[in-house]
């Protein structure tokens, strides 16, 4: 049984990892020394979250990718024009801040709304993508806050693999303690699942899908609507980089042998 | 004066883990701490006499929980439905459980359903003027706060590793039992089971003493001009199995196994460390033929002593990232330790 599924991804923006970063204290609470000159990439496991929802839109004919977002509108720009050559989607895009210091839940509210005022939603066709942790925030949060919010009570997350069963039932692979996978089976839509790696290495850059997908991400990113994000009721005591740069002992001058028996004495010791 | 729920799952033998005992010592903390709190216990599963009755002297007000065969499996809309009833029984005006994949899943959800807030992957709860706090890791472990709220109620995830489990005396808990309905679309989902590598390939310990990270140099071309993927695997292999270390990995050598590479079959992106990777917890830590690279060595935050084995004195672990840097072949070093170590048992 194909289904043409609607899939919706949520992903933001976050710093290149590469970056040194550091906080710094506004008076709207902390932001990133430099913030909006930091280069930035998609989020690594939204990222993710969309390659599998173009895999999955491509294996069933008719489906279609949206990927929702909220982000400084410039840096979204700079960002989509390397994206939108991966897979094709269709950019909802909304004009806010992309600081791990966001409250999560002001986040998923506006993400909400904008996945309700997409035109034509089908909740029976309906898988809801994201990342299962972002590389800002690192909370695992906002997806089921949307989620919530949209009424989709089966959920998923740290996903590595969707399958589709021949009836059109949905078999889940979850990330659970010590290196192994919960294998869970869901019989109906709709879904949300955050995922972790998944499988699909990053498509390459594909210049025809990057003209397509201008042509609806320019004018979305001109849409944008801002949101105000509040962080209501947070305060941070404090924002700091970790104090301790250790004094490393490079050890250059000792035989195969001294280094190994050094390293096991180190292994035994309690 | 706050009414402070500890939430935990029952695991299948009716107990609690290691990491609900964690997350009830910084709860129990939180209510001896803010004057005028109160502790209530509230259990999630199969049965949960078992449970209750191993935390029966924890000092809770109350112990409430929902419970019945509906409740066995970690699933989101059942432990949605089941913590929602729990919170709201019990008034909780700030909730903590363990951040285990369960809770890790629902409790989100469970915010947003009561219009509470959440903190997840939270390393420690703290009190400053009357106010609690908690502290957590934001950008990937790369800078620490302290957050304090206002909102009510507050959902506090507490990783695992972060405290010492609670223990006390076994005794006979009086359970309230919560009423949970549920609907025929709470159950449209089933938890067919656990997937797992067979036990000798299984190379991923949380409670390892030890965390052992192999890096891409381990497939590169080696002074002799070839790459010796083989004998990698085998060194590898033979450590693990001697020292019953956990295996980590740089992204880079997950990426090549990925890709097909005739390379460590055993690894896979469970395995990978970092950034975009897994941050465990270890007393210690051995990193081989890895560079050591920023989003690398994120994942390494909670690895208490670091040691290194690279060829190239200048890789990122001589940066402040590593108390011992060996430089150094890592297949001549490992084959030395392996040898001490087969000799030594
Ligand atoms: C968005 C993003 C996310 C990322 N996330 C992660 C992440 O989660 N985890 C992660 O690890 N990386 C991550 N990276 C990649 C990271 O930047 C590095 O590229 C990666 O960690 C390099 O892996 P490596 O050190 O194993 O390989 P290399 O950089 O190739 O280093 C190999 C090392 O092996 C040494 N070597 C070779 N032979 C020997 C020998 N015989 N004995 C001793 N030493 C030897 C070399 O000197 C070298 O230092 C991320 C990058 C990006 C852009």
């Amino acid at each position: 049984m194909s289904i043409p599924y609607q899939i919706v991804v949520c992903g933001s923006l976050v710093p290149d990892p590469l970056q040194t970063l550091e906080p710094v204290s506004n008076p709207a609470g902390p932001a990133l020394k430099n913030e909006l000159m930091l280069p930035a990439v998609l989020d690594p496991w939204a990222g993710h979250a969309l390659f599998e929802a173009a895999h999955l839109a491509k294996q069933h004919p008719g489906s279609k990718v949206w990927l929702v977002t909220i982000g400084p509108r410039a840096k979204l720009q700079q960002v989509m024009m390397i994206v939108a050559q991966k897979v094709p989607f269709e950019l909802v895009a909304l004009d806010g801040p992309a600081s791990g210091f966001a409250e999560s839940a002001e986040i998923a509210a506006a993400l909400a709304e904008a996945i309700q005022a997409i035109p034509g939603l089908d909740r029976s066709r309906l898988l809801l993508f994201g990342g299962w942790e972002s590389a800002s925030r690192g909370a695992g949060t906002t997806m089921q806050m949307v989620g919530e919010r949209l009424g989709i009570t089966d959920q998923f997350q740290g996903v590595d693999q969707l399958t589709i069963t021949p009836d059109g039932s949905l078999r889940v692979l979850e990330r659970v303690e010590g290196g192994k996978h919960q294998v869970s089976l869901c019989t109906g839509l709709p879904a949300l699942l955050g995922w972790a790696t998944g499988n699909l290495p990053e498509p390459p850059n594909n210049p025809q899908v990057g003209m397509l997908n201008m042509r609806t991400v320019m004018p979305a990113l001109q849409r944008a609507k801002p949101v105000k994000i509040a962080n209501d009721g947070v305060a941070f005591a404090s924002v700091a980089l970790p104090k301790q740069r250790r004094d490393t002992r490079i050890v250059k001058d000792l035989s195969t042998d001294d280094i190994a028996r050094e390293i096991v004495e180190w292994i035994g010791k309690d | 004066m706050e009414t402070i729920l500890f939430l935990a799952q029952t695991e299948a033998n009716g107990s609690l883990g290691k990491a609900a005992l964690e997350a009830l010592s910084a709860a129990k903390a939180l209510a001896s701490d803010l004057a005028g709190s109160i502790l209530i216990a509230g259990l999630v599963g199969g049965d949960v006499q078992v449970g209750a009755d191993q935390i029966s002297s924890c000092g809770a007000a109350r112990f409430v929980a929902v419970a019945g065969p509906d409740f066995v499996p970690s699933r989101y809309s059942t432990d949605l439905v089941a913590a929602a009833a729990l919170c709201t029984a019990a008034s909780a005006t700030i909730i903590v459980a363990p951040a285990t994949s369960r809770w890790n899943r629902v409790l989100a959800g469970v915010s947003q359903r009561l219009d509470g807030r959440i903190d997840a992957h939270v390393t420690g709860t703290t009190v400053a003027n009357g106010q609690p706090g908690i502290t957590r890791w934001y950008y990937r472990q790369r800078m620490e706060a302290v957050v304090q709220r206002t909102r009510r109620p507050w959902f506090i995830l507490l990783d695992p590793g972060c405290g010492e489990p609670w223990s006390g005396a076994v005794g006979t808990a009086s359970v309230e039992l919560v009423s949970a309905a549920l609907t025929d679309a709470q159950r449209r989902t089933t938890v067919a089971g656990i997937q797992a590598p067979p036990a000798d390939q299984q190379t991923i310990r949380p409670d390892a003493k030890l965390l052992f990270v192999a890096g891409a140099g381990w497939t590169k071309a080696q002074p002799d001009g070839k790459a010796h993927p083989e004998e990698a695997e085998t060194l590898i292999l033979g450590f693990l199995a001697a020292t019953k270390a956990s295996l980590g990995s740089s992204k880079s050598l997950v990426d090549l196994s990925g890709e097909g590479h005739a390379v460590l079959k055993f690894m896979t992106h469970l395995n990978q460390v970092g950034q975009t990777g897994s941050t465990p917890r270890h007393p210690k830590g051995l990193s081989t033929c890895c560079h050591g690279e920023e989003p690398h060595t994120v994942g390494w935050r909670f690895i208490t002593e670091r040691r290194a084995i690279n060829l190239n004195p200048n890789c990122s672990w001589a940066q402040g990232k590593a108390d011992v840097l060996y430089v150094a072949d890592a297949f001549e070093v490992m084959r030395k330790i392996n040898a001490l170590l087969t000799a030594r048992a």
